[in-house]
């Protein structure tokens, strides 16, 4: 197993927001969290990202076999965890140009990985200095592209984006998770490839969107700061689409019969 | 918890009655720069005046109260000494004391009272500087008052680039104190960038006087530079646009250490139309005290100003306190202004974390950020520096 959480339990400003979490991802799994608003799904990236605010109350998470819940957050990243912000701050005099060569190597090429995702307008300004909506996701994805992290943590990466830009983002995370059909100059197979692949990702979305580019292996449901259900992602998302969270409440109250 | 008092200038006067007469403290000329010594050179180069540097038109020194050197290599541009210039150009008469008066205070007055040396730079109408000129105000001798007074011309369509580093030798026990009156004359559409590096010391008071006009078309660039312990400076020069479609920028860049007091303003009157005027800076102190002032006054229809003043206090019981002034008195001003103050946003610095950053790291790549203002002209060497206080600030809030 890549990404171990067992038994997790976080707080923030003194309110528990996330209640025994147990979740496993394994290598080249991409999985997918469903869950309404305010029911602590960035609370978990967050928790697993190691950042301040929020406070482990119980629980362990390990990634790479390794026991990661008190170690420092660049730690985290030098063992190979990325995230991308659902709304990240701006850092003013900061461009992006400089902060992608700081996630990367001094000597990183940034314009041509600015190339492929249309990238370039805006990589000599400060960081998500009134960024649209779809140049903080690319700036987001650009850092990460640079950083290379074994595990990816996505936060809503095609919201407020439109249609053309969602291909493009899909098009980048595929490229991180070494999914979809892209070339490889080695000679293998893109079933080989596949087969191989290493990276797994954990994808936060409401729409479903990204699903049309990024083919998910798994999907799990967050209701009020646990895991309510878990399968097939793309039925889970139908079962959204069509009646909202109302179905997912069912089981909700099920699991929290079964607790008490 | 320790009561902090308001104060709106914590800068007190100089005693300069205390401090020694400069007469009778005379330095020799030295024509041969390789001749002054390496640990002067050192002090200078933190203060961006390269001995050394091909890149500069010319270069002027005074030490305490002598011209030591005073050299031009570009034609066009006329660097002397003032007392020299004086003697030779009747008419400088008509710039000494235009710009300002000897009864502001009592350091122009001290000025006036104290046979003042300082440079005379003019560059001839059409003229381009194209390196910059650099002058050094240097202070040697314990308890002196080095007395200043520059004289700066561009004439019409001249463009003209200043880099003035102000330091001493690092006999940091003494006081003394370093008065300077600057008159800069920008004729129609010319372009002056006047650059000012303070690189003092702990012992040291410093009360620079200046005063600008612009003619029409005309621009005038300020960028000022303390990032180096210094006792107290106190300064507030004044641009006057007379003409129009003048403009006028002022940057500076100050870091306060605990021990340092700094009240650094820049006033713009704006007397005609379409006259322009940004004022921008950025203060941060790890301890020292900073006052950061700015006055745009809007008199006459289509003129435009903004002020922006950041702020950042860090660890160590300083201030900073900002004072933004804004006076439109026509219809037809655009004036605005914006200031913050604050300390390092924690979620900028768990966002550059999550990068992979120390906590120490990504507080110095926000620094550097903060301090980063687009400076014209900046020399290399400033850089450094800047990057050196970055260290120092890194290590501070720890
Ligand atoms: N710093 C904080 N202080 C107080 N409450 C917080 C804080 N951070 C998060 N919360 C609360 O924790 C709950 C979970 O927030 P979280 O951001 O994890 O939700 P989410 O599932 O990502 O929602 P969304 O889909 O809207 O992004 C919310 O009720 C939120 O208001
Ligand atoms: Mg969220």
């Amino acid at each position: 197993m890549m990404l171990q959480i067992k038994d997790l339990a976080v707080s923030t400003n003194g309110q528990n927001i996330l209640k025994n979490i147990n979740l496993e991802i394994d290598k080249g799994e991409t999985v997918v969290l469903f869950g309404p608003n305010g029911c602590g799904k960035t609370t978990l990236l967050m928790s697993i990202m190691g950042l301040g605010g929020y406070k482990i109350e119980k629980g362990k998470i390990i990634f790479k076999g390794k026991d990661i819940t008190n170690i420092p957050v660049y730690e985290r990243v030098k063992l190979g965890i990325g995230i991308m912000f659902q709304r990240p701050p701006t850092v003013n005099g900061v461009t992006v140009r400089q902060l992608v060569k700081l996630c990367g190597d001094e000597d990183l090429d940034v314009g041509e990985i600015a190339g492929t995702l249309r990238a370039n307008s805006f990589l000599d300004r400060s960081v998500n200095d009134g960024f649209s909506g779809g140049e903080i996701k690319r700036s987001e994805l650009l850092q990460l592209i640079a950083q290379e992290p074994d595990l990816v943590l996505l936060d809503e990466p095609e919201s407020g984006v439109d249609v053309e830009n969602i291909a493009l983002i899909g098009k980048a995370i595929n490229k991180l998770l070494d999914k979809g059909v892209m070339k490889y100059s080695n000679g293998l197979s893109l079933k080989e490839h596949h087969t191989r692949r290493y990276r797994p990702g954990l994808i936060i979305t409401h729409t479903g969107y990204i699903l049309d580019y990024v083919p998910a292996d798994r999907g799990i449901v967050f209701m009020n700061g646990h895991v309510v259900c878990g399968g097939n992602p793309f039925e889970i998302l139908n079962i959204i689409r069509d009646k909202g969270f109302e179905e997912c409440k069912k089981c909700d109250k099920k699991h929290k019969r079964q607790i008490q | 918890m320790r009561q902090k008092t308001q104060k709106t200038n914590p800068v007190k006067e100089i005693l300069l009655e205390n401090l020694v007469e400069e007469k009778g403290y005379e330095h020799p000329y030295q024509e041969d720069l390789s001749l002054i010594s390496q640990e002067d050179k050192e002090r200078m180069l933190h203060a961006g005046v390269n001995l050394n540097s091909k890149e500069r038109s010319g270069t002027f020194i005074m030490k305490d109260q002598s011209v030591i050197h005073c050299n031009i290599k570009q034609p066009g541009i006329e660097l002397l000494s003032t007392s020299v210039a004086l003697e030779k150009y009747d008419s400088l008469k008509n710039y000494w004391w235009k710009l300002l008066l000897p009864d502001t205070d009592r350091y122009t007055e001290h000025v006036k009272n104290h046979d003042a040396r300082g440079y005379f730079i003019r560059a001839k109408a059409g003229a381009k500087s194209y390196f910059p000129v650099q002058s050094c105000l240097f202070l040697e001798d314990p308890g002196v008052v080095q007395s200043v007074h520059n004289i700066i011309i561009a004439e019409e369509g001249s463009e003209l680039e200043i880099l003035t580093g102000c330091t001493s030798n690092e006999n940091s026990e003494t006081s003394r104190a370093h008065l300077g009156v600057s008159e800069i004359y920008v004729y129609k559409n010319a372009k002056v960038t006047y650059s000012m590096i303070h690189n003092w010391g702990e012992n040291i008071q410093v009360r620079p006087r200046t005063g600008i006009i612009v003619e029409e078309g005309g621009t005038f660039i300020s960028n000022y530079i303390c990032i180096r312990p210094v006792k107290d400076v106190q300064m507030d020069p004044i641009a006057r646009l007379v003409g129009k479609g003048a403009t006028a920028l002022f940057n500076s860049i100050l870091v306060a250490e605990p021990g340092s007091m700094m009240d650094i303003g820049s006033r713009v009157i704006l007397e005609e139309e379409d006259t322009k005027t940004e004022i921008v800076s950025r203060a941060l102190t790890t301890g020292g005290v900073i006052t950061a002032r700015g006055l745009i006054r809007g008199q006459a229809a289509g003129c435009k100003g903004h002020l922006e003043c950041q702020g950042l206090v860090l660890d160590g019981g300083g201030q900073i306190y900002t004072i933004p002034e804004l006076d439109g008195m026509v219809s037809g001003v655009e004036l605005s202004h914006e200031a913050a103050v604050g300390k390092i946003a924690q979620d900028e610095i768990e966002y550059l974390m999550a990068r992979g950053l120390s906590e120490q790291d990504a507080i110095g790549v926000i620094v550097r950020g903060f301090l980063n203002v687009e400076i014209v002209g900046l020399p290399p060497i400033l850089k450094k520096e800047i990057e050196s206080a970055i260290d120092k600030i890194k290590e501070s809030a720890f």
